[in-house]
């Protein structure tokens, strides 16, 4: 079995109107063996940037560390914070440091980012686990039941949502497709991103 | 003479009997499984089922190269692993439950599979390994149970249906049939249960669990098990049991199918979705405790940070 999907757990991020949303299940396995229902995927990079990894868990968790120093660092020596651009430049050449022996995950961000005119943008962008980009414009997945969510997702996205929207659109997307995974599921959380606020709300999921 | 011109008419009743029966031999071309109307037991007409068999030197090598997993995991005929089944003999009869997924790879094909297959109405076999081997297997020995019956005017013993498919089985040995199932019943001496697979083994025992989730089922099974537990209590302890394994077992889930054989024959007890059992429990039923089975539902409130200062 490939180590992918030694842990099992997927990840999804959409576009809103002038918001984005991202999201994650909640399970850690061991192959089949479910060992944990706690096992948030998403975290918080800066107040408007959020980031998601599927894959090996314990990459996941050195990941999380590595990128938290590292946008620190850029935090201090830039006196800013970072954009979801820069910081999707920074995920790819980090993940691509490890070329011939890589982290086993796919990130996934989502974030906003202001215009010179002060609007806020939405952005969303995915990567394979050595850094190849992929800037999408309507949603990103990642993980065990990425095929799954690519299917749902095609059929319910609508561009320009509204928050409340967005965050029903991409709930449904996740639940539904983690349902046909045996690898990903027992409960979820998604993250609304919004220029002034960040809405996080915990969902009960299939327990099996 | 009328009998005369009869002979050769093409519209007296004697013509229309001629092209009857000519139609009748050109049926005859067909076998009648290729009609479907004998439910693929067609070939029984000559005495035992005959299946085609690789034009090989040896089949069974064959076989073995693209059907056994541990020889390739890579290039199998397709069958469903996935699976947590289980049954138990009590004071009160047998209990049987199973779930009802159905997994190709990680992907979830269905979770409304009927585990559980009525042999007749007093044996029930349950599935797992390949679904369709199972299933042919098992009503073919629904034939053979019902021949007895009309040959010796008495029902099978459990015992000796059970034995009847091992035999069966066994001569299929490495041709790549996959079957783990427990023949359970009632018979003379009482409720019965029988393990038998496709490697040949048949067991008699008083509680087996088989499939990828067994270990889960067995956990809260071994937990729970008594000679002497109630109708109830007993149809209880199935259900949670299925739902164990149904919990934390990543090909193991979404519904239980619950029966429960008595002296009077099997009756289906229902089908409680293993979600709505983790968070309200299985519903209004007899010996449901009326809350969640989860951990976290039944520890709400009741953890570590919240818990009362020790005091020194």
């Amino acid at each position: 079995m490939s180590i992918m999907e030694y842990n099992g757990g997927s990840v999804i991020a959409m576009v809103g109107k002038g918001c984005v949303a991202i999201g994650s299940d909640l399970r850690l396995g061991n192959q089949a063996l479910t060992v944990a229902t706690n096992f948030e995927k998403v975290f918080p990079v800066t107040d408007r940037i959020y980031l998601g990894m599927s894959g090996l868990a314990t990459d996941v968790v050195t990941l999380r560390e590595q990128f938290r120093f590292r946008v620190n660092m850029y935090t201090i020596k830039e006196e800013r914070d970072i954009e979801p651009e820069a910081f999707a430049h920074l995920v790819s050449s980090t993940l691509y440091e490890r070329r011939f022996g890589p982290y086993f995950i796919e990130p996934v961000m989502a974030g906003l980012w202001k215009t010179q005119k002060g609007e806020h943008k939405p952005y969303i962008a995915a990567a394979d686990l050595i850094g190849c980009l992929n800037f999408a414009k309507d949603f990103v997945v990642a993980g065990t039941a990425s095929e799954k969510l690519f299917g749902v997702a095609e059929g319910l996205w609508e561009p320009d949502l509204e928050p409340e929207d967005l965050f029903e659109t991409i709930s449904q997307t996740l639940l539904n497709g983690v349902d046909r995974d045996a690898f990903s599921g027992w409960g979820a959380i998604i993250h609304v991103i919004t220029p002034d606020k960040v809405i996080t709300r915990t969902l009960k999921g299939r327990m099996d | 003479m009328n009998t005369f011109v009869n002979q050769f008419s093409t519209s007296s009743a004697l013509s229309v009997i001629r092209k009857a029966q000519a139609l009748v031999d050109d049926d005859e071309e067909f076998s009648d499984a290729a009609w479907g109307s004998e439910a693929g037991f067609g070939n029984l007409a000559k005495g035992v089922p005959s299946f085609s068999v690789p034009a090989v030197h040896d089949p069974t090598a064959f076989l073995r190269l693209h059907t056994d997993d541990h020889a390739d995991p890579n290039c199998r005929i397709k069958i469903q692993h996935g699976t947590t089944t289980l049954a138990f003999r009590f004071q009160g009869g047998v209990i049987v439950a199973v779930d009802s997924r159905a997994t190709a790879g990680s992907y979830i094909a269905s979770g409304t599979v009927k585990k559980v297959i009525e042999i007749n109405p007093y044996l029930l076999g349950t599935m797992a390994g390949g679904a369709a081997d199972c299933q042919y297997w098992e009503t073919y020995l629904g034939i053979q149970c019902r021949l007895h019956e009309l040959r010796n005017r008495e029902r099978i013993s459990v015992a000796a249906a059970s034995k009847y498919l091992s035999n069966l089985v066994y001569s299929y040995k490495g041709m790549g049939l996959s079957m783990g199932t427990m023949i359970c019943g009632w018979d003379k001496t009482g409720p019965a249960v029988f393990y038998v697979d496709s490697d040949g083994t048949r067991l008699k025992g008083d509680l087996f669990s088989v499939g990828s989730g067994s270990t889960f089922a067995y956990g809260v099974l071994d937990q729970g098990y008594r000679w002497d537990l109630t109708d109830e209590e007993a149809q209880e302890l199935g259900r949670r049991s299925i739902y164990a394994a149904g919990h934390r077992d990543a090909f193991s889930g979404n519904t239980c199918n619950l029966y429960h054989v008595k002296e009077d024959g099997w009756r289906f007890l229902g089908n409680y979705d293993i979600t709505k059992m983790h968070y309200e429990g299985p519903g209004d039923v007899p010996g449901s405790a009326k809350t969640g089975y989860g951990y976290d539902v039944r520890v709400e409130g009741r953890v570590s940070s919240a818990a009362p200062a020790v005091a020194s």
